[in-house]
């Protein structure tokens, strides 16, 4: 049951090392290991994005992932997102445009978001949405939302208003 | 004067970003999944496997042996105390299980591991009985009783009547009479259910709860657990939606408590989301039968509806849904002759309890189907029918719902004039070639605006206190569930003390330092808890201006608050910082501080047993239009655009309100198409987001939405309540729209590829298997 592991990994830029039960998802271990309580647990079978953090870059739902798996790899989660001074683009868009309510899905959708701009953030609005696809809401019906991450990526390609 | 000061500005209207929101979007938001306390143990709760049974014997021996198990419990080791509005639901069964969610045991260990694994080493015995899983059925000669108090299955009915139907029947030139059938759903909140419990030495119990009515919740938890409720200190943590769910006490609640108190620990509850599915309420589903009729004028003569209610094994607030329902049968449009007779039928499914609308989403989805059948039967449009019936403000409904303001024409007129409704319907009515064909259907709501007083009194206290550096702290009773009253809250206040919002902060989470209030529904926070908050604000104002006055020597009417300073109201021209007039008032002059209070009652009443009387100070109305393309060969219906026109009285915060009809359209387009929590046998088979579909991104339609400000003289700054409305008219729009599409009407939901290509061979004479 607990046979444990040791990994090392960069953390929100951070090298981090843990000894992990080799069960364990990487979600439990953000959570209950590493106290970094910013990434949801909605679902647990990766069918709603709360849990999205990125793994080299890419949003990955890590509730689906074994957290031994993260050893070596590049991390981040909500907690790394913002700057010195304070939230970034993206989470200044989703505060200013009215894309959070309960905000429980929030975090997961700042990833996925933070995952589709570094990628594309020439992404038509089709694409936005498809994107976000993965990330359920039950609050705000997605429009505000989309057009958070569409402002952020019009502010980023330097269009100012979005 | 040698300086321009800016003019007044108010803020009620403007786009102001959530308070909470830089908090939730940076992951630092505390819910109740994210609390651990020191020593703090894991609850799981032992549900039934069976969906009707006497529990024989309930072996927990090996649990209890199990390392790392500090409590095992049964309905043995409890007070066995019922719970619900029908206290009909022991929160731990003893003797008998009714349905599939059952609570028969509970553990609590040092990890949810080890509560699990524990789980599993109980044993219980069952003797199953015979079930019953239809109200028809349960309604039988010798169907198998639920609960041996109701003999019947009928723990409730309800009879409301106005004018005369029979008189209404004569009056009319045509009839028409259809039986819909509304299904279950739930929540999805994206937040489970869960709770702490804590006692101290004392025998004090904390409770961090998602509750949505904390201090009603300490008076009905109270003889459950065996603790006074002046004893229960109840905290709310961040709460990741609730739209109804946590309206309810139930039964996990005091499980939670009694394993605190029995492993002397703090013990936390969280529901899987499977669980969640499962155990937590669901809408009402029923079987709906409504009769109505029209002059050839276009006159609605009468409306006679008949519902039978699965009530499932227990009685939770979805009992109480025909309250609501009744006042959209008798209310909606003019209605002179109108009569609603409701059976709430137990039976072996799953309970329902408060959601969104409230029962309002069944009888409109009702109701505004008859009306384009009795439209198109009297030869009128759509949208000039409606307008023909619907009421103006100051006239009062038969049932004795008073319309202080009423915009529901306007609603209309402007719902159709943004969707061009009339030439659509009409091209679309025409006929259509090739196999998508696309409809466009309007529909109307009527619902309360600012609570609904069925307690003996539906308000919200305030506490408010300006500190030496003009610093506002609002303790309101009201909660917040991720709608946004808090910001709406703060906004009230400080428009009312001329600060700026960042100067002012509301606390809503604790019911040790909070004023009383009656809870989150009936779309009446903004309205009730506001009003409290503006009042509360206005007595702080007078007391500052009177000290300013004083000070100055200017007349207070002469004086206003802007910008944290007092000015001259004329001229905007600064003559006091409000921080240093507040000190002064404190160190030097009176040695006071400003603290006021406020408890705000609606002028609202209860109903008396025919269940008429004005039960909310005010209504809601709004027209939303649905546009959607029907393909006829795979069934798939694709909602593409709603707008949405709504009576909200005023907007306060335009970003806040924006996101409510948004968010609650989408709610009402996956009500409409493809939500379904499937109950087969008693057995939930869809528990999981993977099988019980809400809608995602990219499948959302365009929303496009309109305020209709009819500056309601009792509201807030003159606002109405929002929460509910947005969802409740939807998925009429949307069957209208697919009459008019495909000239076929659903009368179930929802609309799923499978049921329209049903009812579209049903229609064209075809075999259907």
């Amino acid at each position: 049951m607990s046979f444990k592991q040791e990994i090392s990994f960069t953390l929100n830029g951070d090298l981090t090392t843990a000894s992990i039960p080799v069960h364990m998802d990487t979600l439990t271990m953000l959570r209950d290991v590493l106290q970094l309580t910013g990434t949801k647990l909605g679902c647990g079978e990766g069918e709603c994005g709360a849990c999205t953090i990125l793994v080299d870059g890419a949003a990955t739902n890590s509730c689906l992932m074994f957290a031994v798996d993260c050893d070596g790899r590049d991390i981040q989660t909500i907690e790394g997102v913002q700057t010195e001074d304070g939230l970034d683009l993206l989470q200044k868009e989703f505060v200013e445009k009215g894309a959070v309510q309960c905000g429980f899905c929030t975090p997961g959708l700042v990833m996925q978001g933070t995952a589709m701009l570094n990628e594309n953030p020439g992404m038509s609005e089709d694409e936005i949405k498809r994107g976000l696809e993965g990330n359920l809401c039950r609050c705000t019906g997605y429009t505000k939302v989309i057009d958070a991450t569409a402002s952020a990526m019009a502010k980023t390609r330097g269009e100012g208003q979005g | 004067m040698t300086q321009d000061f800016a003019p007044k500005q108010t803020l009620i209207g403007q786009r102001i970003p959530k308070l909470d929101a830089p908090s939730k979007v940076s992951g630092s938001a505390r819910y109740l999944q994210d609390i651990e306390l020191p020593g703090m143990l894991h609850g799981k709760i032992l549900r039934t496997d069976r969906i009707h049974a006497r529990i024989v014997s309930i072996d927990t021996s090996a649990a209890k042996a199990l390392p790392g198990v500090h409590a095992v419990l049964t309905a043995a080791d409890t007070p066995g105390v019922p719970l619900g509005f029908g206290q009909d639901n022991p929160p731990l069964k003893g003797d008998r299980v009714r349905c599939t969610r059952d609570e028969i045991a509970a553990v609590a260990a040092d990890t949810e591991e080890i509560a699990e694994e524990a789980l599993k080493l109980i044993e219980v015995e069952y003797e199953d009985l015979p079930a019953v899983f239809t109200t028809s059925d349960a309604l039988k000669e010798g169907a198998p009783v639920i609960h041996d108090k109701h003999p019947n299955n009928t723990p409730f009915t309800y009879d409301y009547e106005h004018g005369d139907v029979a008189k209404g029947e004569a009056e009319s030139d045509v009839i028409v009479e259809d039986t819909f059938r509304l299904h279950f759903v739930t929540h999805c909140c994206l937040g489970v259910s869960g709770i702490i419990a804590d006692f101290d030495v004392e025998g004090n119990l904390t409770l961090y709860s998602q509750t949505q009515m904390p201090f009603l919740y300490k008076r009905d938890l109270a003889p459950v657990i065996g603790v006074p409720a002046e004893k229960i200190h109840v905290i709310q943590p961040i709460i990741g939606g609730a739209f109804g769910s946590k309206l309810d006490v139930y039964p996990f609640e005091p499980i939670c408590v009694f394993l605190a108190k029995a492993a002397r620990k703090p013990v936390r509850i969280v529901f899987s989301r499977e669980e969640e599915f499962l155990a937590s309420p669901t809408r009402q589903p029923m079987e709906l039968t409504m009769r109505s009729g029209a002059m050839k004028d276009g006159t609605i003569t009468f409306r006679d509806v008949s519902t039978l209610h699965d009530n499932g094994g227990y009685t939770s607030w979805g009992a109480t849904t025909p309250f609501v329902m009744m006042q959209a049968f008798s209310s909606l449009y003019r209605i002179e002759h109108c009569r609603y007779k409701t059976t709430v039928v137990y039976t072996n499914n799953p309970y329902s309890g408060a959601f969104r609308g409230y029962g309002n989403l069944q009888a409109t989805f009702a109701i505004e189907s008859h009306m384009d059948k009795l439209a198109e039967a009297v030869g009128i449009g759509p949208l000039e029918f409606r307008t023909h019936n619907a009421q103006d403000a100051g006239e009062t409904t038969l049932q004795g719902l008073h319309l202080q303001t009423c915009g529901l024409k306007d609603c209309l007129s402007t719902a159709a004039d943004r969707s061009d409704f009339v030439t659509k319907h009409a091209a679309n009515r025409a006929g259509q070639d090739g196999p998508t064909k696309r409809g466009i259907g309007m529909a109307s709501l009527f619902h309360v605006g600012g609570g609904a007083k069925i307690y003996h009194t539906d308000g919200c206290g305030t506490i408010l206190k300006v500190d030496d550096y003009a610093k506002v702290t609002v303790l309101t009773g009201a909660s917040e569930i991720g709608q946004g009253s808090e910001t709406v809250i703060a906004m009230l206040v400080a428009e009312e003390l001329g600060v700026p919002m960042s100067k002012v902060s509301v606390i809503n989470n604790d019911s040790e330092i909070r004023p009383w209030d009656v809870g989150v529904h009936a779309s009446r926070t903004t309205f009730i808890a506001g009003n409290s908050a503006q009042r509360a604000a206005r007595k702080a104002r007078q007391k500052l201006l009177d000290a300013a006055s004083a000070k100055l020597d200017v007349a207070v009417g002469d004086l206003d608050l802007r910008d944290g300073q007092v000015v001259r109201s004329k001229t905007g021209e600064q003559l006091l910082d409000l921080g240093k007039l507040l000190r002064a008032l404190h160190f030097r002059e009176k040695n006071e501080i400003v603290v006021t209070s406020e408890y705000y009652e609606p002028p609202s009443v209860m109903q008396d047993r025919e269940f008429k009387g004005n039960v909310s100070p005010t209504y809601a109305f709004a027209t939303q239009v649905a546009e959607l393309e029907v393909d006829v060969e795979t069934g798939m219906v694709n909602v593409f655009k709603v707008t949405a026109a709504h009576d909200v009285g005023r907007v306060i915060n335009a970003l806040g309100i924006e996101g409510q009809v948004e968010g609650g359209v989408i709610m009402g387009v996956g009500y409409a198409t493809r939500e379904h929590l499937l109950v087969d046998d008693g057995y939930v088979t869809n528990p999981s987001f993977r099988d019980y579909k809400i809608l995602t991104a990219p499948e959302i339609p365009e929303v496009d939405f309109a305020f209709i400000e009819t500056m309601d003289p009792e509201g807030p700054a003159g606002a109405k309540g929002i929460g509910e409305a947005p969802a409740i008219c939807t998925a009429a729009a949307i069957a209208n729209a697919f009459y008019n599409a495909t000239g076929v009407r659903m009368y179930e939901l929802p609309f799923t590829p499978e049921r329209v290509l049903r009812a579209l061979k049903t229609a064209a004479g075809e075999q259907v298997g």
